[in-house]
């Protein structure tokens, strides 16, 4: 158990070193002088001169690289070339609205897709069957930010039973919190219930032959216990994987959702980023969102070791 | 003349029942391959099939309900919606196509590799690991800032994210076929290894790669329009499903057909897409559609 825990940490360490790398070549062998477009085309020599050395372009590669690692593990992500405030800094004012709104939507999400997944495999080609695998069909196609404003429209323009944009945070009070953070949850969770819903049903069907199904029910257990104790268990860890491996199109959907819905979160930073062309924001975000990617990611490997003893080899 | 009969019934089966079962199953994918190339046919005649200059303002008719003249209204500078997105149609199209054949030609051949020789796999493999841990938008986005926007950095930037997935694929099915007697026959007459991967190794991998092809694609449209819904994208000199809909965030509530529909567009596009790839997938291998695609 213990060892199985260590080999996929020490896995997960290259990984990260990997995008590490990645993120720092990507600077590096960009065609044409990144620092020219970043200042723009009205850039003076002098503007361009202090891009680079903030960037830290003007040393040979080799320095560059272990001043960037050496500055990584000590926590260092770089400093904004806009407001000169260190991305941590401008990271960690905007972290409570992303927080909030990506633990809600994966919430929503799991209490959604799990019984709609185990129902459509218990009634197999049936309606509820039928329901769940168009609708996530449909939710792999509808881009992200035309279902918010679809849900804007209906809910809160037409019906007006949500603000349509904006943040309150949940310490101001869980009514004002709660009203409105239910659309962009809920906007952010449609791709992730779709794929969620149909992995759990993919691997329902597949439990659900089992023998020792036909045991449970043999021996009287109701639908519900052979279903949520019995298969739901055993199915577990197919549905944890590609929980962990969808969390990547909750990142991107984080983004576009708070744009969408007007939040001051991390999107919010990607978007002014991108505008201002604040390319050290850009990187820490990307480093950022790949380190909590693969941690969740590892963590998820680790709860395989607690679902099925098998694993624990 | 029992067993003559029997080899035709078994021909009937092998042929015909595949046959069969296609027939029942085709009208969502001939709606989907309809839909599809009726936007293609979009795209490519764009110039004849929009009212208007997609570009052109006219001042006076800012932010027009629809009319008989502007059958979907105009945005916020005077100009036709519909003819905006009639020309966004080129932008999605190009880009998702672009990137399914790029990442193919760069991914199969590097998949094909990692799967054949074992030295190379373990690196490989960590370096696809490392990227597939980078949110796709995010480094679409770093890329576009770094090397500045045009059509084929924004489908550069798209199609690198993509690149992982298939490599994963081909690599598996060399894994796979690599111990087939065939493979181990070609080695022993001595076939150059090119010519191994080339004709025994590849052609395992064209119907996986069809299927993931048409994903990419899907994938591909929507991370475009995402990048210019964020203002990485292209400017709005070339009209985007995406573009257009950034545009029309502003004045919402004003009009909001300046975001439904660009946004229809968008989505029946991907939705066909996905459709077609789904159906391929039935078809081309059964025990693809079993597991769940990603």
């Amino acid at each position: 158990m213990l060892s199985y825990i260590l080999r996929r940490i020490l896995a997960a360490i290259p990984v990260m070193g990997v995008v590490a790398l990645f993120v720092f070549l990507l600077l590096r062998i960009t065609p044409g002088d990144p620092a020219a477009i970043i200042a723009g085309d009205m850039a003076t020599p002098e503007q361009l001169e202090r891009i680079r050395a903030s960037l830290g372009l003007n040393q040979p590669i080799t320095v560059q690289f272990f001043t960037w690692i050496g500055q990584l593990l000590s926590g260092d992500l770089g400093t904004s070339l806009i407001s000169q405030t260190p991305v941590t800094t401008l990271i960690g004012q905007r972290l409570e609205p992303t927080l909030s709104l990506a633990l809600v939507a994966i919430t929503l999400s799991i209490l959604i897709a799990v019984p709609a997944g185990v129902m459509a495999a218990w009634r197999h080609g049936g309606f509820i069957d039928n329901l769940v695998m168009s609708g996530s069909v449909l939710g792999f196609s509808i881009p992200v930010f035309v279902i918010g404003y679809m849900l804007i429209q209906l809910f809160a323009i037409d019906l007006g039973l949500f603000p349509v944009q904006g943040f309150r945070s949940i310490f101001s009070g869980i009514g004002p919190f709660a009203e409105r953070i239910v659309l962009p949850a809920f906007t952010l969770s449609t791709i992730y219930i779709a794929l969620i819903a149909r992995m759990t049903r993919a691997s329902m069907l597949d439990v659900l032959g089992e023998d020792y199904i036909r045991t449970a029910r043999a021996k009287g257990l109701t639908e519900r216990l052979v279903l949520f104790r019995h298969a739901l268990r055993n199915a577990a860890v197919p549905i944890l994987t590609v929980i962990g491996t969808g969390f990547a199109f909750m990142i991107s959907g984080v983004v576009v959702t708070e744009s969408v819905f007007n939040l001051p979160g991390l999107g919010r930073l990607t978007v002014d980023a991108i505008l201002a062309r604040d390319y050290p924001v850009i990187q820490g975000l990307i480093l950022l969102t790949s380190f909590i990617y693969v941690a969740v990611n590892l963590l998820i490997d680790l709860s395989y070791a607690f679902l099925d003893p098998r694993i624990r080899y | 003349m029992a067993i003559h009969l029997k080899e035709e019934t078994e021909a009937f089966s092998r042929w015909r029942m595949p046959a069969l079962r296609f027939r029942r199953r085709l009208i969502v994918p001939v709606a989907a391959g309809l839909c599809l190339a009726a936007l293609v046919v979009m795209a490519v005649f764009a110039p004849y099939l929009a009212p208007h200059d997609p570009l052109a303002m006219l001042p006076a008719q800012r932010l027009k309900p629809a009319s008989e003249m502007f059958p979907l209204g105009t945005d916020a500078f005077g100009r036709d919606l519909l003819s905006r997105i009639i020309y966004g149609a080129r932008v999605s199209l190009i880009v998702g196509i672009g990137a399914a054949l790029i990442s193919i030609a760069i991914g199969l051949p590097l998949g094909l590799l990692a799967g054949f020789f074992r030295i190379l796999d373990g690196i490989l493999m960590r370096i696809m690991d490392g990227i597939m841990a980078i949110p796709s938008v995010l480094l679409a986005i770093a890329i576009v800032t770094l090397s500045g926007v045009s059509i084929w950095t924004v489908m550069i930037a798209i199609t690198i994210p993509e690149i992982p997935k298939l490599v994963r694929l081909a690599r598996s099915v060399v894994l796979s076929a690599r111990e087939e007697p065939y493979v181990e026959a070609a080695i022993s007459v001595g076939s150059s290894m090119p010519k191994i991967m080339w004709r025994h190794l590849m052609p395992n991998t064209l119907a996986p790669l069809i299927v993931l092809g048409t994903y990419i694609c899907a994938s591909a449209i929507l991370t475009e329009a995402i990048l210019s819904f964020l203002g990485a994208g292209l400017g709005t000199e070339t009209p985007s499903w995406g573009n257009v809909i950034a545009e029309g965030r502003v004045y919402f509530q004003i009009n909001p057909g300046l975001i439904f529909w660009p946004g229809l567009f968008l989505s029946l596009c991907i939705l066909s897409i996905n459709l077609i790839g789904d159906a391929a997938r039935d078809l081309l291998d059964p025990r693809l559609a079993k597991r769940s695609r990603l």
